[in-house]
């Protein structure tokens, strides 16, 4: 068994989920058995290989610069971003309280 | 319009040129068709007529006055519901962004439209674009127009569907380990994916960044040509966009394909591949023999690998990028008597089942003591499958496999078992992983009248030379073969 119910249930509490007690089970399962499956990469011998995050960057950074002058411009966007919020209290948005004094 | 013979860029501009028909008469025949058809396709999930008409309004004064008509003048455009759309509800076919309407348009959007297109709305896919069937949206599956009972293939599958089924000319579909493709093999239609860094993706909402492009679904080459050569291009607006100038693809498609070397993997071609579909791709490259090429045969030892890979990588991506959905900035809120609980309970209900698999997956993956163990091991496959690529291309000038190991399925007959529908992916994900362009066009039918998917990857930003060949392929009938 690669995951446990117990690591499903703290990997959800990362992703900020709630998850049913049934979900918890379904999940477990399929997570498992995907987990398995994915278990095949250990076939390869990866010690001498480097890693990739991305595929294409590093071949442009090294004949290009990819970031444009650092020149102010207008963003004039925050009322139609706050108009989106479920709670907006311009210029914030409201949330439950976090801090208790 | 007629129903023989669908509209295309090309016929589009010649009705309007000689005045056959205006581009207003064009944009209502389409929404009617739509009102005809998307009841049973539930291709389309919101409708954007008010700003349609505005735009084909604009193109009919040009006419009148005598102007130049703008590359897509008039032409009908369909666009994944993942791509913002300003005004126009963008919902990710998920009910965390149900009510969500975007403050700014996507770059992709913003030259099509400057281009003449016409946007008639936002087509459906899987929830957040996690999916191969488009039954992980929130709002119904999409139904394949060649045959109802079947998906159309996902995560693009609306915006599939609404070509194929001609309710629109052209659509913007993304692809990040097959979403363009694999619908594009099971309705029957050109689909491009670019190369990793060829189309802005400003506006794009985020599934797995190291992965997602934007590509058009079209019925012709030419038509996926000319898309391209308006959506391609460095834009300040996303850092990930490549400087690398951009290829005359209306050119490129045109020229002769004799001496051309195509690559074929034979791991492509292995167990798990349909016994019609093997053999429709196999007629596909005889038939590019026939019209002047090469045929070489390739290993590519770690495609094996790529479903591995990929589910981790994109999964890993997807965990991150997905955590802004809490509440608080926009979408669905679910109310909460502390912060935590507020995202909890609001990710719980506005997530589906699919996306909290691949959220689980990527976090675990991710979390200490298994980044080693999956992210970081995953990441080095990804150079080793990046490197098959680079290999066969120092040997071709293109690789040609099976798009799909199977045709269309039928609605529900993966939806139990998440790993069989990833399998799906199976000859999409290397090229994902490697970042090279490919296309899928259509290779035939089975004898049950379902169209199957032959795939052409080429170099990176090979795009002129993977329509080339598609565009040959099509001139000499092989979508029909």
């Amino acid at each position: 068994m690669k995951i446990s119910r117990e690591d499903v249930i703290r990997v959800a509490e990362l992703a900020h989920l709630e998850l049913s007690p049934e979900e918890i089970d379904l999940y477990r399962g399929q997570l498992d058995e995907i987990l398995t499956y994915v278990g095949k990469l250990e076939e390869l011998d990866v010690t001498a290989v480097e890693p990739v995050a991305q595929v294409l960057l590093k071949q442009q950074d090294d004949e290009h610069p990819e970031l444009r002058e650092d020149v102010p411009r207008p963003c004039d966007v925050a009322p139609a971003v706050l108009a989106q919020a479920a709670d907006a209290a311009p210029p914030f948005f409201r949330v439950p309280k976090v801090i208790d004094r | 319009m007629s129903a023989a013979a669908p509209w295309t860029i090309a016929s589009v501009r010649s009705a309007l040129k000689a005045r056959k028909i205006s581009a207003r008469e064009l944009t209502s025949d389409f929404y009617a068709r739509i009102d005809e058809r998307n009841p049973e396709l539930n291709a389309f999930l919101t409708l954007s007529p008010e700003r349609a008409f505005a735009q084909a309004d604009r193109m009919d004064a040009a006419v009148a006055s005598g102007e130049d008509l703008r590359p897509l003048a008039g032409v009908p455009l369909a666009v994944k519901d993942v791509i913002s759309t300003k005004g126009i509800r963008t919902t990710c076919g998920s009910k965390i962004l149900e009510h969500y309407v975007p403050p700014y348009d996507a770059t992709s959007v913003e030259r099509l439209e400057k281009a003449g297109a016409v946007i008639l709305g936002k087509t459906n896919c899987d929830e957040f674009a996690m999916g191969s069937s488009n039954e992980n949206s929130a709002y119904g599956p999409v139904r394949n127009p060649i045959a109802l009972d079947r998906v159309p293939g996902g995560s693009s599958g609306g915006s599939a569907a609404a070509v194929a089924g001609g309710l629109a000319v052209v659509a913007l579909g993304t692809d990040t380990g097959g979403s363009i493709r694999q619908p594009g093999a099971y309705c029957g239609i050109p689909a491009l994916m670019p190369t990793y860094g060829r189309v802005s993706r400003y506006g794009l909402i985020a599934f797995a960044s190291s992965l997602d492009r934007i590509g058009p679904f079209a019925t012709t080459s030419e038509d996926a040509a000319t898309v391209m050569s308006i959506i391609a291009g460095r834009d300040e607006n996303d850092s990930t966009s490549a400087l690398v100038p951009v290829g005359d693809y209306d050119a490129e498609i045109a020229k002769p394909l004799s001496g051309v070397r195509i690559g074929v993997p034979e791991d492509y071609f292995g167990e798990g591949l349909d016994s019609e579909v093997r053999e429709k791709v196999q007629a596909g490259i005889a038939l590019l023999e026939r019209l002047g090429c090469k045929r070489i045969p390739l290993q590519m030892p770690h495609t094996d690998y790529a479903i591995a890979t990929y589910y981790i990588i994109a999964t890993a991506e997807a965990s991150s990028n997905l955590a802004r959905y809490d509440g608080v900035r926009y979408g669905l809120r679910v109310p909460g008597t502390t912060l935590g609980e507020m995202y909890r309970r609001t990710r719980e209900r506005g997530f589906g089942a699919e996306v909290k698999r691949r959220i689980m997956l990527g976090t675990y993956a991710l979390s200490a003591g298994y980044y080693d163990a999956y992210y970081l091991r995953a990441q080095k496959v990804r150079s080793l499958i990046a490197r098959d690529f680079s290999d066969a291309f120092q040997k071709v000038d293109a690789i040609i496999t099976p798009t799909a190991p199977t045709p269309a399925f039928r609605l529900g007959e993966k939806t139990a078992d998440p790993l069989q529908m990833y399998l799906a992916d199976i000859y999409t994900v290397t090229g994902s992983l490697a970042g090279v362009p490919g296309i899928s066009i259509p290779s035939g039918k089975t004898k049950a009248g379902l169209t199957v998917g032959m795939q052409i990857f080429g170099r990176h930003f090979g795009e002129g030379r993977v329509l080339q060949l598609a565009h040959a392929f099509e001139r000499a009938g092989g979508f029909a073969l």
